[in-house]
């Protein structure tokens, strides 16, 4: 346990207690799900009970007449832009003549009671033409376009990919693609969809202002990027969408893209009573995108003493039904396909599709977790085949500073990858425990399934890596305000989300450092008070929110220095160096970076395996993580943990079923999380390398544990069982080889 | 809506009265009738834990409790009294990140202690398995049981 934090909040570098912990034990801080205001109505979706249909009709009167109900509405009733999307209009706010995942929204309803709007809903009739499903993303470039309105995207940046149903398909190609090495090892990998499950489903409430605008209060990522969809739709200038951020119950990517913002606030609009939304959870399995499911097919060659000469990928990922960041995803995909070694000639070839399937974009690692899988079980893979230690294998072949990646970007910060390699391989692994023991440190657990005949134990390693904050050009931005006050106080602006990950703590310790006292407020985020922050996700937010607080509060001080004293109210934007997108044709770079800065981490698992039984059990995890600087320690292993145990979870549990398009299993139930009898205890090492170009030499910290631990713990699994096990979920059947 | 009865009950210690749809759950009651969103809801179906609330004396999920069975029963919820050395120890321990599991492993937490004031680790795991956080890998939570179980 590390040490108690201090009781005041502190400065950079300490241990701070949250600043939002107390209310959080107490019940008393306000989630979205908890917002209540003077005659307010619930608003209900209705979703599409198909993968993939024809909607040839509407007919809303039966639920219209419905007791309690303010309003039914439609496509019809959206008065701006019918579709809305994060990178591409694709997605329809409300079905217009098609609907192409399961759970699309086709109708919204506001009634006194959320039981009276679900109802009302059940009377909508909706006249659906069913079509056939893709349902399989290899075929999907051989079906029909789903989205046959759709132009090339006009950025340039991308490949002009002709075939139907491509997302985006991506290129890179590094020395020569052909060179062959002294062993070959090759491999097809499978990744299933996982869920980001975050246990406060998608809520909101939409206030109308009277004078025909509206305010938001929402779970949200991104407060500005929501805002910069919603207006259009909604027939508003910007000024008159103002979007809050209400508390957050985890987020982890599912709440980058809308949810309930647009629906909301239409029903909001049209009946002028304040409407609050509520998923349940089945409906938040349909409420969100996923992490995208994926096939990969790779070919490692390598020298006879060990060093990668070649690595040959191609990667499939399924997009799903719409856009969302998919294209983002593809790149990162491919960025880090080859994990974080040197590796002088490669050939890496993705593909994202568009299927019937539940939509795909951004969750916790970002492309970055379904290549690791493929690229760590490749390099153990080779270790066998050249016999060698498979750690030795990775030091061998290990990034560093000064080394080009295949996208030819040269590492020019910091990358300790051979030292996240030799701290995680120091720590001790526990001794392995005798038989009999209680049932709960076994296999199978309080199910009480085995006595320990058939246990084997195994030891998993596996490294991974990946980019922080947004690349290929993005302008990535994050806008802070401070205001000096005559007694000596502050008040801090800033609309980076506090989604759990403990940004309000960063910005907190941040201010007090630079402007040396305690007596600093953070005030709530809004877009009607502060520039964006852009969003806390792709491990950006930290580096990017000491960045702007900084400088602003550097700013203020300076002012009012100038000024000789007063009142000062200053705003300033934070940007990291830019970056550019990557050459379409090869995957290459030009004069700029396509991305800011890596972080990686080691990661050692040793797990327990029933071989009869198919069950398992992770004993203990040991990590080392490059985290730059830490800038609260406990918060950084906090990250860790809970990033580690969610990779555990995508090996040995998460997955979301589908049939035809169809999920199959939309509650806790049937889509199993980890819980406290899954999760081992977790060392970790934070391996402090200052990042040159950061504030701080801070690195975000959230997504390396999940890139990397899934690899880890099936790389235990395999070593327990001698068994290939290709795909996650491992499941028992799989362990036991009736697969 | 039809159904509609009148419960009365003690909530925290205070004798409490609701208007409710028969349909409805306590969970749904305390939340939406009777001013108390501290219980969380995040599956409505007895999985995740956070929603935990004390009904006479046990450990419960209000969400599989309608709020019509706790008519004239004792209810203790996240904000009743009883639970600051949890809360507290929560806190230091970094055992909250999103915090929506929270309430619901403070009221889950209280009860283990009150049953087993020096629990082992496969105990403590064992009592939470029916709480299910999203954030924190549960490290940090063990830590807060064990820094809340040495307060006591
Ligand atoms: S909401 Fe009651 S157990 Fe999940
Ligand atoms: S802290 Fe987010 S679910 Fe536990």
């Amino acid at each position: 346990m590390s040490a108690s934090p201090k009781t005041v909040l502190g400065w950079i570098g300490e241990s701070v207690r949250r600043a939002d912990g107390t209310p959080k034990t107490t019940g008393e801080f306000a989630y979205a799900s908890d917002l209540q205001a003077a005659g307010m109505l619930w608003g209900h979706t209705l979703r599409a009970p198909h993968a993939h249909a024809r909607v040839r009709g509407i007919d809303l009167s039966a639920a219209l007449t419905m007791p309690g109900v303010h309003a039914v509405l439609t496509h019809e009733d959206v008065p701006g832009r019918k579709t809305y999307g994060l990178e591409f209009h694709d997605q329809p706010v409300l079905a217009i003549d098609r609907v192409r995942y399961f759970g699309e929204p086709v109708a919204v309803v506001a009634a006194e009671h959320p039981e009276q709007a679900r109802r009302a809903a059940e009377r909508i009739v909706v006249d659906y033409e069913p079509l056939p499903p893709i349902a399989d993303p290899e075929r999907a470039t051989e079906s029909e376009p789903l989205h046959p309105a759709r132009e090339t995207y006009e950025t340039g940046h991308y490949l002009d990919d002709p075939r139907p149903n491509v997302v985006r398909s991506m290129r890179v190609v590094h020395g020569d693609p052909d060179a062959r090495g002294d062993v070959v090892v090759e491999g097809t990998y499978e990744i299933g969809t996982q869920d980001q499950a975050f246990l406060g489903p998608e809520s909101g409430l939409a206030v109308p202002d009277g004078e025909g605008g509206v305010d938001i209060y929402v779970a949200t990522q991104w407060l500005h990027v929501d805002r910069e969809q919603v207006a259009p739709c909604l027939a508003l200038p910007e000024e008159q969408v103002r979007i809050h951020l209400a508390g957050v119950g985890g987020a982890f990517g599912g709440r980058e893209d809308l949810s309930i913002q647009i629906h909301a606030a239409l029903l909001a609009l049209h009946t002028s009573r304040p409407v609050k939304m509520v998923y349940n959870r089945q409906e938040s399995f349909t409420g969100h995108v996923h992490r995208h499911p994926a096939r990969i097919h790779a070919q490692h060659h390598a020298t006879r003493d060990g060093r990668l000469v070649c690595v040959k990928m191609q990667i499939l990922l399924d997009g799903g039904a719409y856009a969302s960041s998919s294209t983002a995803v593809t790149a990162n995909a491919t960025s880090f396909a080859c994990g974080p070694y040197a590796v002088p000639n490669a050939h890496i070839e993705t593909t994202c599709v568009f299927t019937n399937n539940p939509p795909c974009g951004a969750m916790r690692g970002f492309g970055a977790v379904q290549t690791c899988f493929a690229a760590e079980a490749q390099m153990d893979k080779l270790a066998r085949a050249l016999e060698l230690d498979p750690i030795e294998l990775r030091l061998l072949n290990a990034l560093a500073p000064g080394d080009t990646l295949p996208t030819g970007q040269r590492i020019d910060g910091s990358l300790p990858v051979a030292e996240v390699i030799r701290r995680c391989a120091a720590l001790p692994e526990p001794a392995p425990e005798e038989l009999p023991r209680p049932a709960i440190r076994l296999p199978g657990g309080a199910g009480n399934t085995t006595r320990g005949e058939g246990v084997r134990r195994g030891t998993g390693f596996a490294v991974g890596f990946k980019n922080i904050a947004y690349s290929e050009g993005f302008d990535d931005s994050c806008a802070a305000r401070v205001r000096l006050f005559a007694d000596g106080s502050a008040e801090v602006h800033c609309a980076a989300a506090e989604v759990g990950q403990g940004v309000t703590n960063v910005i907190l310790q941040v201010a007090r450092t630079e402007l040396e006292t305690e007596d600093v407020r953070l005030a709530p985020g809004t877009t009607a008070a502060v520039g964006s922050a852009g969003s806390s996700s792709a491990s950006r937010m930290t580096w990017m929110a000491a960045g702007a607080v900084r400088d602003a509060c550097r700013a203020a001080l300076a002012e009012r220095e100038s000024r000789g004293g007063g009142e000062v109210d200053v705003e300033r934007v934070y940007r990291h160096r830019p970056t550019a997108p990557l050459d379409p044709e090869t995957g290459q770079v030009g004069d700029l970076p396509a991305h800011v800065a890596f972080a990686c981490a080691a990661m050692k698992v040793v797990a327990e395996v029933d071989v009869d039984l198919g069950l398992t059990r992770i004993v203990w995890i040991g990590t080392a993580q490059d985290v730059g600087k830490a800038i609260n320690p406990q918060a950084v292993e906090g990250q860790i943990e809970g990033g580690t145990a969610q990779g555990i979870g995508l090996a040995l549990m998460e997955e979301i079923q589908t049939r035809d398009g169809v999920i199959t299993n939309a509650s806790f139930t049937d889509y199993l999380i980890p819980t406290a009898l899954d999760v081992p205890p977790i060392v970790s090492e934070l391996v402090e390398d200052p990042e040159p170009d950061a504030p701080y030499g801070v690195k975000g910290v959230g997504e390396p544990p999940t890139v990397v631990s899934t690899a880890a713990v099936v790389a235990a699994l395999r070593d327990a069982t001698g068994r290939e096990l290709s795909r996650v979920p491992v499941r028992p059947d799989d362990i036991v080889g009736l697969t | 809506m039809h159904g509609r009865v009148k419960i009365s009950l003690t909530i925290n210690g205070e004798r409490r009265e609701a208007d409710v749809w028969e349909g409805e759950s306590l969970l749904f009651a305390l939340r939406e009738r009777l001013g108390l969103p501290g219980s969380k809801n995040a599956c409505e179906q007895g999985e995740c834990g956070s929603c935990s609330v004390i009904l006479d004396g046990e450990l419960v999920c209000a969400c599989l409790v309608l709020a019509a069975q706790a008519d004239g029963h004792e209810v203790v919820t996240v904000e009743g009294p009883g639970f600051e050395h949890v809360q507290q120890a929560f806190v230091e321990a970094g055992a909250v990140q999103c915090g929506f599991c929270t309430p619901g492993l403070v009221v889950a937490t209280a009860a283990l202690l009150k049953q087993t004031p020096d629990p082992n680790e496969d105990e403590i795991r064992e009592a939470l398995s029916g709480n299910l956080c999203r954030c924190t890998g549960y490290a940090k939570i063990f830590d807060a049981v064990r820094l809340a179980a040495e307060r006591a």
